[in-house]
């Protein structure tokens, strides 16, 4: 057989050729070390959908990583806005193309730095931001209109996204200009990560709210990130991750839809985010499983016609569970075949964890290896030059096809069972997650699936990385000088205004951005919504 | 001293930490190893840990920690059960806890500080060897 055999026409004259007279591929004419050509995708049936064709089971780009590599987005956070934008000037200047913003868990359920519930948690897991001077401090010298932002930000999501306003406008970027992602990812919070404040029916309004506001005036931004990642870290199996995670996503359009907006608009800047695991051939079957999936569920279910609202993109990040204290540095090879299965799975971003993250947050010196494995990937190993490479490929279109059935039965089930809300309220979700965690555990235990190098009596090292506890006494001193530097007068008629808009059913967006214009902090907001929406209580 | 009957424990995640993986794995196997075992949902502070653990007169007290806040919530509750005069109740924890700070939480009388990777059953086996040793004679050779 000759290689001609294998070139798909079709898709070549009617997809690939049209879409890169537009945008031109890396470089001219691919080819391997040894001189052989890489053709943008191998095919056995000339008739199959190829990649950016519904439904995008090879990719969502007709050209995907000859035309672009994925986005290098290493998440980070801690300590203090200005020791953060230190770590981010350092990851931009080692290549990094994006920037991910880890928040301390303060910030994330809504709570400023000098609250008695932060006690002992400043600056910890990520970085605090409780004003909009934080959020300068932490941009500083960022240019908002050319690098995009990710924001790992959850219950508060509509005050760092009205934050972040504020500070664009005061460096004079329109908001139309803004790039970037907000996770905004409620509902796999109450399964799976558990920032939530808010009950879930008032967190849902916040969602939609956020989408909506953005759909209008912030175009170039993606409102939401739905999010699998954590669903997978607190032990669910891969099939569940998208399972739940599609039907958390079925749960955000169905609210839209009701909300009256657009699904089209919306459904063009929705994005998703799983997790790359151990299982190498299994994990790259999900992410093509994946795809496929929520391109049905769009087309189908809510009559989508328009392809790239029906396509799933997304952010990847290398499994955190996966990672052991004993030996570390075993770690890296984890993450190099988690990293390489998210590539070959099509992603458009990705993190890669720190080798010592089983132990603290990473040091400098494994977060600059972290981003470089990528840079290993995307340069060295020749895996971007075709699209899709193991599409075609037995086991993988069997693995996918499995998955795809099973991911689709669990959504089944849950739309019998009255949708997602009400099976993350009565435990359902959360339930089958713990119950796939604990048969790992036991699996792991017995010996089964024990971990290399990972056998009793192993040492584990000191931690390379400590957030010094004086930086909850800074913060506090930051924060007076804040409130004593404020017209309280507008704070509280910012902080009315708020509170009666919360009350009804208005956008909350607007008021939310003057409430932070106003010099309200995100404490202050979010109690005010608190006593309007109540507290989520976790009973165990 | 030593008690007869199930062992009685308290789990809690103090602080904001919300993963809970790790507890809820071992609050299962407390129970499928017959003990009592209380568990007081996420974000429970020291205090509702230490009223908690009197009021329901609980032999051992275990928390979890993955945030990096173990040491201000780990030893408050150390030294609320004293306040308590119920400095007897067993304490151990887990979580990602650096190796340098373990000696500390020793000294503030945790008897267990379980890193990523222990099994279920060397958390039961401790319990019950420290609680309910006559239990544990002739069981364990191995």
């Amino acid at each position: 057989m000759s290689g001609e055999d294998h070139r798909p026409s079709r898709w070549i004259e009617q997809c690939w050729e049209p879409f890169v007279s537009e945008h031109p591929e890396r470089i001219d004419g691919f080819q391997s070390a040894s001189g052989i050509p890489i053709d943008p995708l191998y095919s056995r049936d000339g008739n199959e959908a190829g990649p950016g064709e519904f439904p995008f089971t090879r990719g969502i780009h007709p050209s995907m990583y000859r035309g672009r590599i994925w986005t290098m987005r290493q998440y980070a956070g801690y300590s203090s806005p200005a020791e953060t934008n230190q770590r981010f000037r350092f990851l931009l200047d080692q290549g990094q193309t994006g920037l991910s913003v880890a928040f301390d868990l303060p910030t994330q359920i809504g709570y400023d730095s000098d609250d008695p519930q932060a006690l002992g948690e400043v600056g910890r897991v990520g970085v605090p931001i409780s004003t909009v001077d934080d959020l300068d401090d932490l941009l500083e010298g960022i240019p908002l209109d050319s690098v995009s932002v990710s924001m790992t930000i959850n219950s508060t999501a509509p005050i760092l996204l009205a934050m972040l306003l504020a500070v664009a406008k005061r460096h004079g970027v329109s908001p139309d200009q803004i790039r970037g992602t907000l996770q905004n990812d409620i509902l796999k919070e109450y399964s799976a990560r558990g920032t939530q404040r808010f009950p879930v029916d008032a967190s849902m309004r916040l969602v939609v709210d956020v989408i909506e506001h953005c759909s209008v005036e912030v175009p170039a931004f993606y409102p939401i990130s739905i999010s699998g990642y954590h669903i997978r870290e607190a032990g669910s199996t891969a099939t569940q991750e998208i399972a739940f995670t599609l039907a958390n996503g079925i749960a955000y359009l169905d609210a839209c839809r009701d909300r009256g907006l657009d699904l089209v608009a919306v459904g063009r800047r929705l994005s998703f985010f799983f997790n790359a695991h151990n299982q190498f051939f299994e994990e790259i079957a999900k992410f093509r499983a994946a795809r496929r999936i929520w391109a049905r569920i769009c087309r189908d279910r809510f009559g989508i016609e328009d392809d790239r609202a029906c396509q799933l993109r997304f952010h990847t990040q290398t499994a955190g569970s996966t990672l052991q204290a004993v030996e570390p540095a075993n770690n890296i090879v984890r993450v190099t075949l988690q990293a390489l299965s998210a590539v070959l799975g099509g992603t458009q971003s990705l993190h890669t964890n720190g080798w010592d993250e089983a132990l603290s947050l990473p040091s400098e010196e494994a977060a600059r290896l972290a981003l470089r494995t990528q840079q290993v990937i995307a340069s060295e190993s020749g895996v971007p030059d075709t699209a899709d490479p193991l599409g075609g490929s037995p086991f993988i279109e069997e693995l996918t096809d499995q998955i795809d059935r099973a991911a689709s039965n669990i959504i089944q089930e849950i739309d019998e069972r009255g949708g997602m809300l009400h099976s993350i309220k009565d435990g359902f979700v959360r339930n089958a997650i713990e119950q796939s965690a604990y048969e790992a555990q036991v699996a792991r235990d017995s010996g089964e699936m024990l971990p290399v190098g990972s056998e009793e009596g192993g040492e584990i090292p000191e931690a390379p990385f400590h957030v010094d506890p004086v930086i909850e006494q800074q913060r506090r001193g930051k924060l007076e000088q804040f409130r004593a530097n404020r017209d309280l007068r507008a704070v509280d008629s910012a902080m009315a205004q708020l509170e009666q808009n919360a009350r009804g059913t208005v956008n909350l967006m607007p008021s939310l951005t003057h409430a932070m214009e106003s010099g309200c902090t995100l404490g202050e907001v979010s109690s005010t919504l608190a006593s309007v929406f109540g507290e989520y209580q976790d009973h165990g | 001293m030593a008690r007869s009957g199930p062992i009685r424990v308290l789990l809690a995640k103090p602080g904001l930490d919300g993963h809970d993986r790790g507890i809820r794995l071992v609050l299962r196997a407390l129970r499928d190893a017959g003990m009592e075992v209380i568990y007081t949902g996420l974000r429970s502070t020291p205090e509702q840990i230490v009223r908690a653990a009197v009021e329901e007169d609980v032999e051992a007290i275990g928390l979890s920690s993955l945030s990096g806040a173990h040491q201000t919530h780990f030893i408050e509750v150390s030294r609320l059960l004293e306040s308590h005069e119920a400095s007897d109740v067993l304490l151990f924890g887990g979580g990602i806890i650096p190796q340098q700070d373990v000696e500390g939480l020793s000294a503030a009388g945790f008897e267990w500080i379980y890193p990523p990777g222990t099994t279920l059953h060397q958390i039961v086996s401790d319990l019950k060897a420290e609680l309910r040793p006559e239990s544990v004679q002739g069981e364990s050779t191995s």
